[in-house]
């Protein structure tokens, strides 16, 4: 598959700054450390990881929200991160967000039709924005009537599924899905998750999923890169991630997962990680994991590891793989 | 013997819109030393029933029925009775451990606070028994600890603390609504270990309100599945999963992503707007194996196999389930 996106050594920072009395020091959470993966033309890349592992700072970055500290972000050839305030306008068409909340991300004084034409408007898109709305309501199951009528009177699953239809309003290549489920019960996320695989099948476009919850992911993604601390502790295909996972921060996420299945639940067994993510002020030093690993040993303290291929469409960062 | 008893509890708030009824008979029992999950989704009623049983819903709400503990009688009981019991016989801990927390006092004193409250311990024999219950609870360096403030604790940490007051006065039922839902799953994994352990040792009936499948799956013994402010199904843990005798609970299970599965199968339609619930089933809007029966009356709750159902055609659905099963 030809590649859409390519991102290379991503870092953002950012600066806390904390007046505290007589001292004043300047303070850097480092949310993105050296971060790269690719996304292919109609493919799905599943992020996942706890709070604080830089999930959602990746996607913004991406979209060009964020300025990243350093690296570089190659989208179809072009590197966003050099691209002026009006050529990335021009670019923004080609990539759309979706975010997690929708009832926070729709304008309630605005019709929905309203909303779902504001970037046709925005990007200065010609013709006729009525029959455009209806038509991305239709491909988001939802009926061209529907313009007419005001956020509060639709309920948490069919406002995703605007806030959907106006990220395909410019038929975009590649979508930035931002937890897109985990605000709506699990009889209605079926339904959501569904309506992403058809309109990936139908239009073709690639989708950058982030989410904490795992199944899902597994369900729609087809590589996954799992974070940490601000980095990527291991990347690769879905099957290979989740059935032999390398990583013991992988083992141990995915074995922290509780099944619906009371008899696997019973058998199985977990691995209990001590303690919370450690805070992305002051990481710890080498492997960022090791301070809750059960296999760290000094060299995780002394050297980073990268990222390293364990075998086919399977890369890992850590010493002692298992 | 039940240790705590909910019966025909109906709960209803008036609003500009008329009234919204969340709550509409449910009756539940909790055995002591069990661990009685309670599954619904958004509205069906499960925080409203328990907040009701604890006395917390605001004045304006209208609350009918009976919630026993140990066989007193909590609705429509003083104020003054309510206190007596709210802590000390039944605790509940929330969803953000934050908002439970004092960020202005040390989490001792709180600790210590909640203590005396419902004994005459001395403020030194307080401050150990505190030092005492987060040990239990697995906060590290307890003494120590004690004396610091919530900001100084991470997420997990503050639910421990918060577990630690909810038990400071060996309470017989201990209501955990969705304790771990603001939690990150390996710290989830964390928490649930420490609610099973403190039911195993101190034989404290649990009530754990979810909406996640998998989290009453490694914990729960009995489940209660609630929709639209009534009970639907009743089963152990094992009948629930293995076989699901109301439709919704068998759509909610199917709509689990399962492994090998290329579409999921989200259940239809949305739940009822509570303000005009539906005259029959509140889930026959949505249910595939409707009737009309199922649209003219509610049906109550009946013994089927070794489960309890709301559906009065469970014994077709049953037919129809084990022809397709609905477990991928």
């Amino acid at each position: 598959m030809a590649e859409l996106l390519k991102v290379e050594g991503l870092v953002k920072n950012f600066e806390l700054r904390a007046n505290s009395g007589i001292r004043r020091s300047k303070r850097i959470v480092q949310a993105v450390s050296d971060v790269s993966f690719s996304v292919g033309r109609g493919e799905t890349l599943g992020i996942v990881g706890e709070s604080g592992s830089g999930k959602t700072t990746v996607g913004r970055c991406v979209m060009g929200l964020l300025d990243p500290t350093s690296g570089s972000i190659m989208f179809d050839g072009n590197d966003i991160t050099k691209l002026s305030f009006e050529e990335m306008r021009v670019l923004r068409r080609r990539l759309q967000i979706v975010f997690q909340d929708p009832f926070a991300s729709l304008d309630p004084k605005m019709t929905i039709g309203a909303s779902i034409a504001e970037p046709l408007v925005v990007q200065e898109v010609s013709g006729d924005h009525d029959e455009r709305v209806a038509e991305m309501l239709n491909l988001v199951g939802l009926a061209p009537d529907h313009a007419k009528r005001f956020p509060h009177e639709f309920s948490g699953g069919q406002r995703q599924r605007v806030g959907i239809a106006r990220a395909l309003a410019l038929d975009p290549d590649l979508i930035v899905l931002d937890e897109p489920v985990s605000a709506l019960d699990v009889s209605i996320q079926a339904g959501v998750v569904n309506l992403f695989a058809d309109l990936q099948e139908r239009l073709g476009m690639s989708y950058i999923f982030i989410a904490h919850d795992l199944s899902v992911v597994r369900h729609i993604a087809h590589n996954v890169a799992v974070m940490y601390l601000g980095r990527i502790v291991e990347i690769g295909k879905k099957e290979e991630i989740y059935t032999n996972p390398r990583h013991p921060y992988t083992k141990a996420l995915l074995s922290a997962v509780p099944l619906p299945n009371p008899t696997v639940e019973r058998t199985r067994r977990r691995i209990m990680l001590e303690g919370d993510v450690p805070s992305p002020v002051d990481p710890p030093s080498g492997c960022r994991f090791r301070t809750r690993c059960w296999k760290a040993t000094d060299k995780c303290a002394s050297e980073t590891p990268q990222l390293a291929a364990v075998g086919a469409g399977q890369s890992v960062a850590c010493h002692f793989p298992e | 013997m039940s240790v705590l008893s909910i019966k025909d509890l109906h709960a209803t708030f008036p609003t500009p819109l008329g009234d919204l009824r969340a709550v509409r008979g449910i009756n539940l029992d909790v055995e002591a030393s069990e661990l009685m999950g309670v599954v619904g989704e958004s509205g069906s009623g499960k925080s409203v029933t328990f907040l009701a049983a604890m006395g917390l819903l605001p004045a304006k709400a209208r609350v009918t029925g009976s919630v026993t503990i140990d066989g007193q009688e909590l609705i429509g009981a003083s104020a003054k009775t309510i206190r007596s019991v709210r802590g000390k016989s039944m605790s509940m801990i929330f969803q953000d451990p934050l908002s439970a927390l004092n960020p202005v006092h040390r989490v001792g004193d709180q600790i210590v606070e909640m203590i005396q409250a419902h004994s005459s311990a001395t403020d030194a024999d307080a401050w150990k028994r505190a030092i005492e219950l987060l040990d239990i609870v697995g906060i590290p360096q307890p003494d120590e600890r004690a004396s610091q403030y919530p900001h100084e604790f991470s997420g997990g940490m503050r639910q421990r603390v918060v577990i630690a007051m909810a038990i400071a006065n060996d309470p017989k039922v201990l209501i955990a609504d969705e304790p771990t839902t603001a939690l990150d799953v390996t710290v989830q994994a964390q928490i649930l270990e420490v609610i099973q352990r403190i039911q195993d040792r101190f034989r404290t009936a649990v009530v754990l309100i979810t909406h996640d499948l998998g989290v009453i799956a490694r914990v729960a013994h009995r489940v209660n599945v609630l929709y639209a402010g009534r009970n639907v199904e009743r089963a152990s843990v094992d009948d629930l999963f293995n076989q699901p005798s109301h439709p919704y609970t068998q759509g909610l299970l199917a709509s689990l992503p399962h492994e090998g599965q290329s579409r999921l199968t989200p259940i239809s339609g949305f739940p009822p707007n509570m303000l005009t619930p539906p005259p029959g089933c509140g889930f026959a809007p949505r249910c595939a194996f409707v009737s009309p029966e199922c649209e003219s009356a509610i049906p109550d709750m009946r013994a089927f196999g070794t489960s309890a159902t709301a559906c009065i055609r469970a014994e077709s659905v049953e037919l129809k389930v084990s022809g397709g099963g609905t477990r991928g």
